[in-house]
């Protein structure tokens, strides 16, 4: 048995594809609890920064600095009363949160944290994980239908005729990136997920700085499409709270409400992940090519220690400034004992680092490469969350007909315009 | 045999709507291209208990039809039975964005029809409280309209400097928002000490906060996009539906109480009426700030002048107004807020009606917003800047 958990340990493919049924099931189960906590974590940083954003302090009475606040948020959806509108369809009503729920999940199959580090690395990857993505529309038009009423309705169209303008834009941009794959001796390029990213290894670029400014359009019309494409801010069309109230989850309430929740949190990570993975080298570190010596690689595998020992520091210091008041007395004590869990994982990252330093093969070697990719990885798909919340918290909405065209004729044309010249310029190099 | 309750069901007038076609069956309306829907009164953007009933075709607005009174608590007729000074703090519950404005209009009213004149000094402190609620109402304006089209921040951010004009009404006289500021006939608090201190350091704190929500808004892409040639009024129309305040002067009017008929001390002061060109939302909006700027120039040049003397002017201690009738209006932050009352030599008026801003401006809605989009109709509900409680009254 101990062998057989260990096998994986010592292999470089992803468990998928080595046939690893245990390990592959452990993955899921791994990227299902995690991707569930990232959405509480960024609910809470949501609430948090946007709170920042506009000059007051969000959440501060369920635990210290409102910490618990996404827990208490949670148990308060589950516990609320399941309405169904008696004019509902009951079923569709029912299934809807689910399809969305499933479609935003199914992707992190492919998504790859590190080159062994995935489910599965499937060969049309990026074409799964955009089909799959795009599915996520089908929840919101279903929900929208179900739920018969006006609002709803409205929000359901939107959101599929935006959904389905902006993949264009998004596709092709995507396209561009995978032009640039096959720019290698053997001229293949790859639709792998994990290929992907090792074309950027071997290339020695992020494909942002590829034909410079080519990658970086790219990118930004990826960037805004995928906006879009999880209809958020300035692209809340389907919610568009101020105009129907609620958009396409109106009538939807308590558990049902929080899976729509659920999901479009977890499509964000998810879109996010994906233009991590084509233009900003996925799981690799910065400089993998100009700073290549092992004395490098040490610095480098000590940032995740360090960062949550900056973490642990931080809550430290909170723990610290906390009035003195004995009403404040549980919140200090909670405050202190996560600044301790914080610390205690960060001395546990740096030992893995010191004692993985060398480059065999060993399991502590293993492990300690591991978590530089997966942190790597969470790092810069964090950049991009926390664009999504900037953005919200400082740009009005568009209307709809000017985000149809901004759509088809300002995204769509650039975004075809960056496909031809990438192909051009990658035929002249070549 | 007949039930005695059927045939009551059948005498039961079917309700029509003017200008909306509301016979549509509920049943036929995923077949046919128009859609009825109801906005408010539980709506986040009608800025209160504003029902709008509307007629789609897809998402372009066929046409409008406002419901209104889902407020009303029929102050005109609770004037008829009170005393002219029991009344005053009524007058704050209507446009309570604005109490002050509301009371300076009912007191010069009661004091044109009694004949007195309130002393310099309490014009003066009326001048400066009322431009500072200006400020507080254009703020709450700006942060909810804002809002509407989708900017969070902004609302938070005029919260946040609306408390300091708040915090100089409190100390003023003791409320927040239904101010009760005024009496008739001058002031009744004199300013407390530090009082012209606390305007200036508030004029010198809220310079550059506009600036800063100007940095926001002004030339953001998306705020261009859905303010110009968006709820368009001409001057024209804007005239033949009375409408006034800022939504007359951004469509090229130049008409402000406050210097066409100054009351108060308005006449003592150098300011300038803030014009628009198009009329659209954008207009507005631009028309809006700048008044905020003349306002803090109009407190500016108060609170350097302020003469010294009594607050209060002759008023017999029971109110009694001889016979007549008198129309007073001044330039609310809204609009032309007027008071008609009508006086028959009781300690009651007989009559008194208010011509609300909010009210009048309300009927522009169906001409702005017919032809545009849903988005548009909660640009425009916010442009217009309505208050409930005035237009219910």
């Amino acid at each position: 048995m101990p062998n057989f958990v260990m096998s994986y340990l010592g292999s470089t493919v992803t468990p998928g594809e080595a046939g690893n049924q245990f390990w592959a099931l452990m993955y899921v189960l791994i990227i299902f609890a995690g991707v569930s906590t990232a959405v509480i974590c960024m609910n809470w940083l949501e609430r948090k920064a946007l709170a920042h954003f506009q000059v007051r302090l969000g959440p501060m009475r369920v635990g210290p600095h409102g910490l618990l606040q996404p827990i208490a948020d949670a148990l308060k959806l589950m516990l609320k009363e399941d309405i169904i509108p008696a004019q509902a369809d009951q079923f569709v009503f029912w299934v809807a949160p689910l399809i969305g729920l499933l479609a935003a999940f199914t992707v992190y199959t492919v998504i790859p944290f590190g080159p062994s580090q995935a489910v599965s690395d499937m060969n049309i990857g990026i074409l799964f994980m955009l089909g799959v993505s795009s599915l996520g529309v089908l929840g919101i038009v279903v929900a929208g239908w179900a739920s018969n009423s006006h609002y709803p309705l409205i929000g359901a169209l939107r959101s599929s005729a935006q959904m389905v303008s902006y993949e264009v834009a998004m596709g092709l941009a995507v396209v561009s990136a995978i032009l640039m794959t096959s720019l290698n001796a053997s001229g293949t390029g790859t639709l792998s997920m994990i290929g992907i990213v090792q074309a950027q290894q071997q290339q020695g670029i992020w494909f942002i700085f590829k034909f410079f400014p080519l990658g970086f359009i790219a990118l930004v019309i990826f960037a805004i499409a995928m906006v879009a494409e999880v209809n958020r801010a300035p692209f809340d069309m389907a919610e568009a709270e101020s105009e129907l109230t609620a958009g396409f989850h109106t009538e939807y309430s308590g558990l049902r409400w929080s899976l729509f929740m659920l999901a479009e949190y977890a499509a964000m990570i998810a879109v996010s992940s994906i233009a991590v993975t084509l233009w900003l080298g996925g799981w690799m570190r910065p400089f993998p090519n100009l700073l290549h010596a092992p004395a490098w690689d040490f610095i480098f595998s000590l940032f995740p220690g360090l960062t949550f020992a900056g973490l642990a520091a931080i809550a430290f210091i909170g723990t610290a400034r906390m009035p003195s008041d004995s009403f404040f007395k549980i919140q200090r004590i909670g405050l202190g004992v996560f600044a301790a869990l914080l610390g205690f994982i960060a001395l546990l990252l740096l030992v893995i680092a010191v004692a993985g330093r060398s480059a065999d093969a060993s399991v502590a070697a293993r492990f300690n490469q591991g978590i530089g990719y997966v942190y790597w990885f969470v790092l810069k798909v964090a950049v991009f969350m926390y664009l999504f919340i900037w953005y919200r918290a400082t740009w009005p909405r568009y209307r709809f007909d000017q985000l149809m065209r901004v759509g088809w004729k300002v995204l769509l044309p650039i975004s075809l315009g960056v496909l031809i010249l990438t192909a051009a310029v990658g035929v002249i190099v070549r | 045999m007949s039930s005695p309750t059927n045939d009551h069901k059948n005498e039961v007038p079917k309700r029509s709507l003017s200008n909306l076609d509301l016979e549509t069956p509920d049943k036929t309306y995923l077949d046919s291209n128009e859609l009825i829907i109801n906005m408010g009164p539980q709506h986040p953007a009608t800025h209160g208990v504003l029902r709008v009933i509307l007629k789609l075709d897809g998402e372009r607005v066929l046409g409008t039809e406002c419901v209104i009174g889902y407020l009303h608590r029929g102050v005109e007729k609770i004037a008829e039975n009170r005393t002219y000074t029991m009344f005053n703090p009524y007058v704050d519950r209507m446009d309570y964005c604005a109490a002050v404005s509301n009371g300076l209009g009912y007191c010069e009213a009661v004091e044109k029809l009694l004949n007195v004149e309130a002393p310099p000094r309490a014009q003066y402190i009326r001048v400066i409280l009322t431009e500072l609620n200006r400020i507080a109402s254009h703020q709450l304006w700006l942060g909810t309209h804002a809002l509407d089209i989708g900017a969070m921040t902004p609302l938070f951010y005029t919260f946040r400097d609306r408390e300091e004009v708040l915090k100089i009404f409190e100390r003023y006289c003791g409320a927040r928002l239904t101010t009760h500021a005024f009496r008739i006939g001058g002031c009744q608090y004199e300013t407390y000490s530090g009082f012209e201190k606390d305007v200036t350091t508030f004029l010198t704190f809220f310079a550059p906060k506009i600036d800063e929500y100007e940095a926001l808004l002004t030339t953001n892409r998306i705020w261009l996009e859905r303010t110009k040639n968006v709820g368009v009024i001409s001057a024209a129309d804007c005239i033949a539906l009375g409408v006034t305040g800022p939504l007359l002067r951004a469509s090229g009017v130049k008409w402000d109480l406050r210097k066409a008929q100054p009351y108060a001390a308005y006449s003592k002061f150098d300011f300038e009426i803030p014009t628009g060109e198009n009329g659209d939302t954008y207009d507005r909006y631009i028309v809006r700030m700048m008044e905020m700027r003349q306002a803090m120039r109009i407190i500016e040049q108060a609170v350097n002048g302020i003469p010294e003397g009594p607050i209060m002017g002759k008023v017999p201690k029971v109110i009694k107004p001889p016979v007549g009738e008198i129309y007073h209006s001044i330039e609310a932050p809204k609009g032309e807020l007027g008071y008609f009352i009508v006086s028959d030599g009781s300690t009651q008026p007989y009559r008194l009606r208010v011509r609300p801003p909010s009210f009048v401006n309300l009927q522009a809605l169906d001409l702005m917003v017919r032809g545009l989009l849903v988005a548009d109709v909660i640009a425009v509900i916010g442009t217009l800047d309505i208050v409930l409680g005035e237009v219910d009254r």
